[in-house]
């Protein structure tokens, strides 16, 4: 297991974890919007830049590294708050909220690196999303693949294919739920759901009544995992009361 | 037929060479790009005929061939006679007749056709003796202009494939491998990163399937080498390809070319084709029992393709996005595994470095860059075209000897080098010998050789904006710094040159370059400042001009200049033609004037002034005048 030095602490981790890890191990505060346990690192947001000089480098030879995505390796040294990763960071953060002047998150993120107001010039149709890419990569983890980014450069987006109702997509809000800025938006009832602009219908609960998940992601779910369709449309309230009733069988035998 | 065997080859080559050989005179008409927008491809078809017609082909064993670009695409179309070594310069194909006439049968030159240098004016008959032909040393190129491209028996006649034999044959992979390292060549995409290094790196990863890729995504505006090299001898990258492949003990091979290439794509295909039925590619090469294919992928025309990791995205049928490259592509490249990416002109280079030995590479160019390099020599420079020269040569040798100078005689102001990503270097450091270190010290890089030649008409804010501009389009998107970075960066610069700029402008754009060098994911964003901070750092008082005074000191940023014509004026009326707005007032011989509410500043009769008559100066200077 390697050990390395972030902020002059040392720290030891499992061999094939990235930086980011280390960093929080030793207590580092670094920032990212892009990251997610469980997806595989993107390295898009550049916000978690570290400074990073491997044991066989010159000891004053730094070399500037996103932490999501760079493997450890024994004897690194990290430092999280270098002058110019500061430096770096407020740009990007500075950047960010010209793109997206009135999403919370980056406002709080940007006042934590003392930035009140963006320097550059303000995004004149402000937007919520940060392209951190989450959400498709969610979507692609999931096997569904229903949205991805079009264009590119300053006019990329996330969107469906053609910006029409993605046929793929099955309505499991996984996308809503990662994203950091509450961008993607979607209206949920006991009956039906909508996102992308596709409606879908609700199974319900058959004991609860309780809408549990879309029919299209039940469908999803039990062709990919083998586990019946019918495991998918039990609310987590129907399986406590299930388990609760063995319980109960559990003290009559008693 | 197939070659079964190196005594196959040898015999055939032998052939081929007699082949060559039986005729005695020839005309090589260049259908390079450049050339057949001219008209190249209808005079090629004029010479076949005429020579049917007269039966030339049997009466003087004169032949006609189509054969890729010569390179001096200014003067095209080109033809050359050989032996002679005659070169004719923008022929045209109702001339054909006459050339056959005077110049074959009547051994007569035509002088209108020939080239005149313009330094002296002087019109030089032989190709040979050119200065822009003289200069050159050819070795990624060293088939281009000699062969057509289509015949793959021509380019046997000229040495092809005798590499491929020679590392099946008569070396070991890791001979092969110790011939390149003995090269000391460079990557040419721009990088420079050790070939042999590169190759050695792919070799040590584990695994038994890996991948030789040729990166044919040349996109720099002004670049255009490796299109020429694909269209004019695309044997030369397979040769290259196949000795890598044997090299590194791979069976797959990959070029991926951009759909804006048609003629590349076309040749290439040709020549796979080609060289596949004879048994040069594809399953046991020559006989050795080696086996190495290569198919051709089509990019879609994203300049961000260029990039390696992006390059591979998108041949795996991925979007074409640049990844971390903390775990090198040579161990984890195209799906995921080991994969050595190297540029057309490099793959073009190593047939001959096998045929010749590294030895007598790495006795060409500079301590740490060996060999030559190919160069698009374009912009304001006389003689525009495509060049290789040993590493080391000076920029002023090139701009100056080999380009014949700046257009028109006007004073040299910059050079840019390296495409949009490059820099500009200025005119005290025309003795810069061009290579790797030396052009990353000046603030520019390698790139992928293009040189733009700027002369004083030529305003550095607008220039560094241009390569922005480029730059926001062709981003992906993907990292923060680049995609929001660069569309700041252009917000800055249209204030700039539009007359809004304010104080602290160039310190914020030194702030956003260093966050964009530092902060971003792939090469393109890291060195999307370089234009805009080498012509910062050499022509900073014209950035403070456009802040402070109000003024484009060259002359060229519209909201910022007017135009006025001076006493001198004689009349000549060329201005008022010119004009596209008739802002232009003056009968014949006598003083004109320019209405500037009617100017937009195009500078379209400065250019045409020829006695120089017409001044540019601020328009603020102009509106101080008017209250006064």
């Amino acid at each position: 297991m390697p050990t390395l030095r972030v902020n002059g602490r040392k720290v030891t981790v499992e061999e094939d974890v990235y930086l980011l890890e280390a960093c929080r191990a030793a207590g580092a505060e670094v920032p990212t919007l892009c990251n997610f346990d469980g997806l595989e690192p993107w390295g898009g947001c550049r916000l978690c830049v570290v400074d990073m000089s491997l044991a066989k480098w010159d000891d004053d030879w730094f070399k500037m590294v996103t932490a999501c995505n760079h493997p450890v390796e024994e004897g690194m040294t990290v430092i999280t708050d270098s002058e110019r990763v500061l430096a770096t960071r407020r740009v990007v953060l500075d950047l960010l909220l010209a793109r997206c002047p009135e999403t919370p998150l980056i406002q709080q993120l940007a006042r934590e690196q003392g930035i009140e107001e963006t320097s550059y010039e303000l995004n004149p149709e402000p937007t919520d999303c940060i392209l951190c890419g989450l959400c498709t990569r969610v979507c692609d983890h999931i096997g569904v693949s229903a949205i991805a980014s079009t264009d590119r450069g300053w006019g990329r987006e996330i969107a469906p294919p053609f910006n029409e109702p993605p046929p793929d997509c099955i309505g499991c809000l996984a996308c809503a739920e990662i994203c950091p800025t509450d961008h993607i938006k979607f209206t949920n009832s006991n009956i039906r759901r909508t996102i992308w602009g596709k409606e879908f219908e609700m199974l319900r609960d058959p004991k609860t009544g309780e809408a549990v998940i879309t029919r299209a992601q039940a469908e999803h779910f039990a062709a990919r995992s083998g586990v019946p369709k019918s495991y998918f449309e039990t609310s987590d309230k129907s399986k406590r009361l299930e388990l609760a009733k063995t319980f109960e069988k559990l003290q009559v035998v008693k | 037929m197939r070659i079964e065997s190196k005594d196959q080859f040898d015999a055939l080559r032998t052939e081929a060479k007699k082949l060559e050989d039986s005729h005695k005179r020839k005309i090589l008409v260049c259908c390079g790009t450049g050339c057949l927008a001219t008209g190249a491809k209808e005079v090629a078809e004029s010479f076949a005929k005429e020579i049917e017609e007269r039966g030339l082909d049997v009466e003087v064993g004169l032949g006609v061939k189509s054969t890729g670009c010569h390179g001096f695409c200014e003067r095209g179309p080109l033809v050359v006679f050989q032996p002679e070594g005659l070169l004719y310069t923008k022929v045209q194909a109702k001339r054909v007749p006459e050339i056959i006439e005077k110049t074959i049968l009547g051994e007569e030159l035509i002088p209108g056709l020939l080239y005149k240098n313009p330094a002296d004016n002087e019109r030089i008959p032989a190709y040979e003796e050119i200065p822009f032909y003289k200069n050159q040393v050819r070795v990624a190129m060293r088939n281009i202009g000699r062969i057509d491209p289509t015949d793959l028996m021509d380019a046997i006649a000229h040495d092809a494939y005798t590499g491929v034999a020679k590392a099946l044959f008569e070396m070991t992979p890791d001979e092969v491998l110790d011939e390149v390292e003995v090269s000391g060549q460079r990557g040419r995409g721009g990088a420079g990163f050790y070939t042999a290094r590169k190759w050695r790196s792919c070799k040590a990863a584990p695994g038994d399937r890996r991948f030789v890729l040729c990166n044919g995504d040349e996109g720099d505006p002004g670049a255009f080498k490796d299109r020429s090299i694909m269209e004019g001898d695309p044997h030369s990258v397979l040769e290259g390809m196949i000795i890598g492949a044997c090299a590194l003990g791979a069976h797959e091979g990959f070029i991926y070319v951009r759909d804006e290439y048609p003629l590349a794509v076309v040749n290439l295909q040709v020549a796979i084709v080609e060289a596949r039925k004879l048994g040069l590619l594809g399953e046991n090469i020559m006989g050795s029992g080696f086996d190495f294919d290569i198919q051709i992928s089509r990019g879609g025309g994203a300049f961000v393709c260029g990039e390696s990791s992006a390059l591979m995205r998108s041949l795996a049928g991925k979007t074409g996005e640049p990844r971390a490259k903390y775990v090198h592509s040579t161990e984890k490249g195209l799906f995921d595994l080991p994969t050595v990416l190297n540029n057309v002109e490099t793959w073009a280079g190593i047939g001959a470095i096998i045929h010749h030995g590294g030895a007598w590479f790495a006795a060409m160019g500079t301590k740490k860059s060996k060999g030559t390099k190919a160069f698009s020599l374009v912009g304001k420079v006389k003689n525009t075209g495509l060049i290789e020269l040993p590493m080391g040569t000076t920029l002023r040798h090139i701009i100056f000897d080999i380009g014949g100078g700046v257009l028109k005689d006007r004073p040299f102001k910059a050079v840019q080098t390296g495409g949009p990503s490059g820099g500009c270097i200025p005119e005290d450091l025309l003795d810069l010998p061009v290579d790797y270190e030396k052009l990353t010290e000046a603030g520019s890089m390698m790139g992928s050789g293009g040189m733009i030649v700027m002369d004083d008409r030529t305003c550095m804010v607008d220039v560094a904006r241009y390569f922005l501009g480029f730059l926001t389009e062709e981003s992906c998107g993907k990292c923060t710094p680049c995609r929001e970075g660069l569309k700041q960066m252009l917000a800055i610069y249209d204030a700039l040159i539009e007359g809004r700029g304010r104080e602290g402008d160039i310190e914020k754009i030194e702030a956003l370059a260093n966050g964009m060098q530092l902060g971003s994911l792939c090469e393109l964003g890291k060195s999307a400042p370089n234009p805009v901070l080498s012509t910062l750092k050499y022509f900073r008082s014209e950035y403070e001009a456009h802040i402070r005074d109000r003024a484009c000191p060259a002359g060229i940023c519209r909201e910022l200049t007017a135009f006025e014509i001076m006493d001198d004026c004689d009349g000549c009326h060329v201005c008022f033609k010119a004009c596209p707005t008739e802002a232009i007032e003056g009968t014949i011989k006598e003083l004109h004037v320019i209405h500037q509410d009617l100017c937009i500043s195009c500078g379209a009769c400065l250019d045409v002034c020829p006695t120089d008559s017409i001044r540019t100066l601020p328009k603020i200077e102009l509106a101080s005048r008017e209250v006064v």
